[in-house]
């Protein structure tokens, strides 16, 4: 992997089931009502493995890799409503 | 290089367009109906004649451009981004002109509306011609529906537009104007935003590239087609130029709708309703999703974008409420955040538990119940940016806000003490939210 990934969940698929958070809890932290907060930084080396899991492990597929540069993540916040 | 003041000067008639003069958009008469197709035409003079080629259509996105147009909903987005995006799409694009209007606090699009419907029906007509669409629908309030159809059918017996026009009302909800949310509830009857990106200007309605345009930031496209850039930013400032509607409620003598020179301090906006009906306590800009601010801290500082920022600030979709010295500012937050809970989308966990409980703990300070400010702001940041739209964004933006304008009433409604003496409230929430 020679460029970065993060992981992302899609807020409206995610139901708070947390299995993510118990997979990879260096990444993931749930939020006051169950909810995934996701780290934005990138995956590191040695955290694939865990991260995969959690993608595989999510019953509502809400989770998943982000490659795109950072300057895209971020656009969201600036986009129109 | 000339572009559309030699041709697009309106025949005459325009006698009210000078350059540098308000108003633009509303009417110089504060009574009577809708104008209608003739008195429009006789006040504006007749849109630019369209050209069959290609050139033309650029030509009039990039007067946009040059005006400096931005979205007069709330987001000041640059209008010919949009444009240039829609027009390159690959598909037929379509056209919703956005008059949904879900704040229950503003008035401007609904006042826009009623009085300069043809304003608006041009600026659709003109922005479906800029990116090719062959269909723009106009997404109204409730409350003028009626005046609409009406504008819509005199134009359709006029025979005035190239492309079909349709008229439909808002969804009742507070996010319903939201852009993917607004295209929702046309394809599909679900007021529900969906997440960016995709932007609806690359895949909205049916798929297509859909251009949403607030209906003033549509007016204002009209009257730049007919007169210029040059003549738009003969008002405003060089950053943001033009004149814009504001709806201005609370403690001021003439609560109502005002355009205003983009940039005049804000003391002067409030002018433009007699001023300050007695002290005041606070003032909330921008609407919902706005920002408290201290009226003093404020008063000389310019309604823009730029003016505004160093409290935090913006014009959003142009509403200031003025709370009265004597009103709770803390309750008026706690109400407001309960209606904005109660307005979730309910889809995305964070923004319905946590605005809820967000909404819960407020209620509790503004009662002068047991309240942890810790939990209340590690709350407000595990809510914000989480959700798929901006909704609990704003929620948040505004409510931070009240903390910090009404920090020395937290404490003293912690020992029992509040400074509102007046039991109703000065912000509007829909009363089938409030109970």
């Amino acid at each position: 992997m020679t460029r970065g990934a993060r992981l992302r969940v899609d807020p409206i698929a995610c139901d708070g089931r947390g299995l993510c958070a118990e997979v990879v809890p260096e990444l993931i932290t749930l939020d006051a009502w169950g909810f995934p907060i996701v780290s934005g930084e990138d995956i590191p080396r040695g955290l694939w493995a865990e991260a995969n899991e959690a993608i595989r492990l999510c019953p509502l597929l809400a989770l998943r890799l982000d490659r795109s540069r950072q300057g895209e993540t971020v656009s969201r916040k600036r986009a129109d409503p | 290089m000339n572009t559309l003041d030699s041709q697009v000067r309106p025949a005459g008639g325009a006698g009210g367009m000078r350059a540098g003069h308000l108003p633009r958009l509303l009417p110089e008469r504060f009574w009577g109906g809708s104008a209608s197709l003739e008195e429009h035409l006789a006040r504006h003079g007749r849109p630019p004649a369209r050209g069959r080629d290609g050139w033309f259509r650029e030509q009039l996105i990039a007067e946009v451009g040059r005006a400096g147009l931005t979205g007069r909903g709330g987001a000041r987005f640059p209008t010919v981004t949009k444009l240039r995006s829609v027009a390159a799409g690959r598909d037929i694009p379509v056209v919703i002109a956005n008059g949904t209007e879900g704040e229950p606090a503003s008035a401007k699009d609904k006042v826009l509306l009623a009085r300069e419907p043809h304003l608006v029906l041009d600026g659709a007509v003109l922005a479906a011609y800029m990116v090719g669409a062959r269909q723009a629908i106009l997404v109204v309030h409730d409350a003028v529906r009626e005046m609409v159809d009406c504008a819509a059918a005199e134009r359709r017996g006029a025979r005035s537009d190239p492309i079909r026009i349709k008229v439909m009302t808002g969804a009742d909800r507070f996010v319903g104007g939201e852009a993917s949310a607004l295209v929702n509830w046309v394809g599909h009857g679900i007021p529900r935003p969906t997440a960016t990106p995709p932007h609806v200007f690359e895949r909205g309605l049916a798929g297509r590239p859909t251009l949403v345009q607030n209906v003033e930031t549509l007016a204002h496209l009209a009257l730049i087609a007919r007169h210029g850039a040059q003549w738009f930013r003969s008002l405003g400032t060089p950053e943001e130029p033009g004149s814009m509607l504001v709806t201005l409620i609370g403690a001021v003598h003439r609560p109502g709708v005002y355009e205003i020179e983009i940039g005049v301090p804000v003391a002067e906006v409030l002018g433009f309703a007699g001023g300050p009906a007695g002290p005041l306590g606070a003032l909330l800009i921008g609407g919902y999703f706005g920002t408290w601010a201290d009226p003093g801290a404020v008063a000389s500082l310019p309604f823009s974008v730029a003016g505004l920022r160093p409290v935090g600030g913006s014009p959003g979709a142009g509403l200031i409420a003025a709370l009265p010295a004597d009103a709770c500012g803390l309750a008026e937050t706690a109400r407001v955040a309960r209606y904005l809970a109660a307005e979730s989308a309910g889809q995305c966990g964070p923004c319905v538990f946590g605005l809820d409980s967000i909404a819960g703990e407020l209620e509790a300070l503004a009662a002068g119940r047991p309240f942890g400010e810790a939990r209340l702001r590690r709350w407000m940041g595990q809510v914000d940016g989480r959700g798929a739209c901006r909704h609990p964004d704003g929620a948040v933006r505004m409510i931070r806000s009240a903390l910090s304008v009404f920090g020395a009433e937290v404490n003293q409604h912690a020992r029992g003490w509040c400074r509102g003496t007046r039991r109703a409230g000065v912000l509007p929430v829909p009363s089938w939210e409030a109970a």
